[in-house]
């Protein structure tokens, strides 16, 4: 995996939101062809990471590169060229709602290619069978179930080729069938396509079906990298904590307790 | 945290802020207009098309009937003072120009901002919360020439029309008053509603409608995109664009009036 080339790389990432520092020298790298998950817990800085890389939001300090281009300083229409190569699936699906299922998928390419409609409907059927969902194209996305959906912002995601994929909580809300065939639909992208993917979660079945890499995040800070074994194996107790969902171990969830009688007696 | 002078300094640089947002976004709609087309990025034919359609053609019966009733209402009032001085035929340029420089746009332009200008900003809010903003950006299209642009273009061209129907109806509404219970010949109504009309009555109408366009259009876009937090933020926004379209459309039409009114253009 190392000699590959690296396709994003995120170099001492630290954002801050007023008083509050949600990403605190973050450094991550990508290589392409590989499944990269990110997990943590939430409000760790999962998805305010992510909107980073595919430069949504700007570091208070830190580069992001994105395939070997410097985005930390482009603004609007400078992303565009880097945007059309990447692809992203929402955590809440984001399906354009006055459209229908086969014009959210087909919106990329009417608006980027100069392709003949007659060819872009095609390309949506192929796109729509990738994620099984041929026959839906006419269905409005408050017609079709959240799993269903996700699927068709998957394919929305894939209509361009990309050379990238971001997966924003892929699983969350599915049930445990829907979630797997998510997970399968994702290796199966990422082999047959080639595509690099990068998948934020804190759902560890899909983290162990799935990565080739994982990064664990916490606090704003990556605890540690590596494949799913060195994970596993891991000697962090916080690391350890989270695969295993413990809730007694060194990640806190309640406030102290002394706080707390402070608190309420205030 | 209480302190006035801080609350008023707070509120001071918000509006100073907001300021700044809504003309950049004025700006970068004008940008994507003029250079867009040039870069062969010009907004979709098709979502100008629906907008005029939403804001223009499915305002037309509001927009009538208020206006309708309005220029009844002028007519009676004018008539009570007019009255007294032997003078009613004066009903007639009476409705017609206070219509067409008064209450023509600015009657329009309110049941625009409550019809059109409250959906854009519920839709635009929707988006927003729901990531489809985000999504937008992430598929290399930029929100303003994407969503803004039609909508600004479809008010701009709608609202001085429907401004313009909205005088006609005015003055239908005053004739109705005229003939039928000042007892004015019809044919002589018409004739002296346009007899006292100049045409500075109506360019500067026209003038007031095309600026009240351009604040429906930017205040519900900039409201609708900055929404935050769920289905309370999109309830929020929406009133919050209503409210302050309403206060901007009469504090321009003050501006707009004073500055025809003592330019003797």
């Amino acid at each position: 995996m190392e000699n590959r080339e690296v396709v994003i790389e995120v170099k001492d990432l630290v954002r801050k939101f007023g008083d509050r520092t949600v990403l605190n020298g973050v450094n991550l790298k990508v290589h392409r062809g590989e499944i990269f998950v990110i997990m943590g817990g939430s409000g760790c800085g999962k998805s305010t990471l992510l909107r980073h890389i595919i430069g949504n939001l700007k570091p208070t300090s830190g580069r992001v590169e994105l395939l070997g281009t410097d985005i930390t300083d482009f603004y609007g229409t400078e992303l565009d060229g880097v945007r059309k190569k990447i692809g992203m699936s929402f955590q809440s699906s984001a399906l354009f709602d006055s459209m229908t299922v086969a014009e959210n998928v087909s919106l990329p390419l009417r608006e980027h290619t100069k392709l003949e409609q007659s060819v872009i409907d095609i390309m949506v059927k192929m796109k729509l069978e990738l994620v099984g969902l041929r026959g839906f194209e006419d269905l409005l996305p408050s017609e079709i179930s959240g799993g269903m959906k996700k699927r068709v912002g998957l394919a929305r995601a894939i209509a361009m080729d990309p050379e990238i994929i971001f997966y924003d909580e892929p699983t969350a809300g599915l049930d445990p069938i829907v979630a797997a065939v998510v997970d399968k639909l994702i290796i199966d992208l990422a082999r047959k396509l080639a595509i690099t993917s990068v998948v934020v979660t804190h759902d560890m079945k899909s983290v162990m079906t799935i990565a080739d890499s994982v990064a664990m995040l916490y606090e704003g800070k990556v605890l540690e990298t590596g494949t799913v074994e060195e994970i596993k194996n891991s000697k962090n107790e916080m690391v350890q904590q989270f695969i295993n969902g413990d809730p007694d171990g060194p990640i806190r969830f309640f406030q102290q307790k002394d706080d707390y009688l402070e608190h309420l007696t205030q | 945290m209480n302190n006035p002078i801080a609350a008023i300094g707070r509120v001071s640089i918000n509006v100073f802020q907001d300021t700044i947002k809504i003309l950049g976004l004025f700006f970068n709609t004008i940008w994507w207009i003029i250079v867009g087309p040039f870069k062969g990025k010009t907004a979709s034919r098709t979502s100008v098309f629906e907008q005029l359609v939403f804001a223009g053609t499915q305002s037309v019966i509001i927009v009538f009937f208020i206006t309708f009733f309005t220029g009844i209402v002028i007519a009676m009032q004018s008539a009570y003072q007019l009255k007294q001085l032997g003078a009613v035929i004066y009903v007639a340029p009476m409705v017609s120009i206070s219509m067409a420089r008064e209450l023509g746009p600015v009657f329009a332009a309110l049941v625009v901002t409550g019809r059109v200008g409250s959906a854009i900003t519920a839709e635009l809010g929707t988006m927003k919360v729901s990531e489809q903003i985000e999504a937008l950006e992430t598929i290399a299209l930029d929100p303003v020439r994407y969503l803004v642009v039609p909508r600004f273009l479809a008010l701009l061209i709608m609202l001085p029309c429907l401004t313009i129907m909205g005088d006609l109806m005015g003055i239908l509404g005053g004739l109705v008053v005229g003939v039928f219970n000042l007892n004015i010949n019809p044919y002589r109504y018409v004739t002296f509603s346009f007899d006292l009309m100049t045409w500075k009555d109506i360019w500067t109408g026209l003038v007031k409608s095309g600026a009240f366009a351009i604040i429906i259009s930017l205040i519900s876009c900039h409201v609708g995109l900055e929404t935050r937090g769920g289905a309370e933020g999109v309830g929020k926004s929406t009133t919050l664009s209503v409210v302050l379209s309403f206060i901007l459309i009469i504090l321009f039409d003050c501006i707009l009036t004073g500055i025809f009114f003592f330019s003797n253009m």
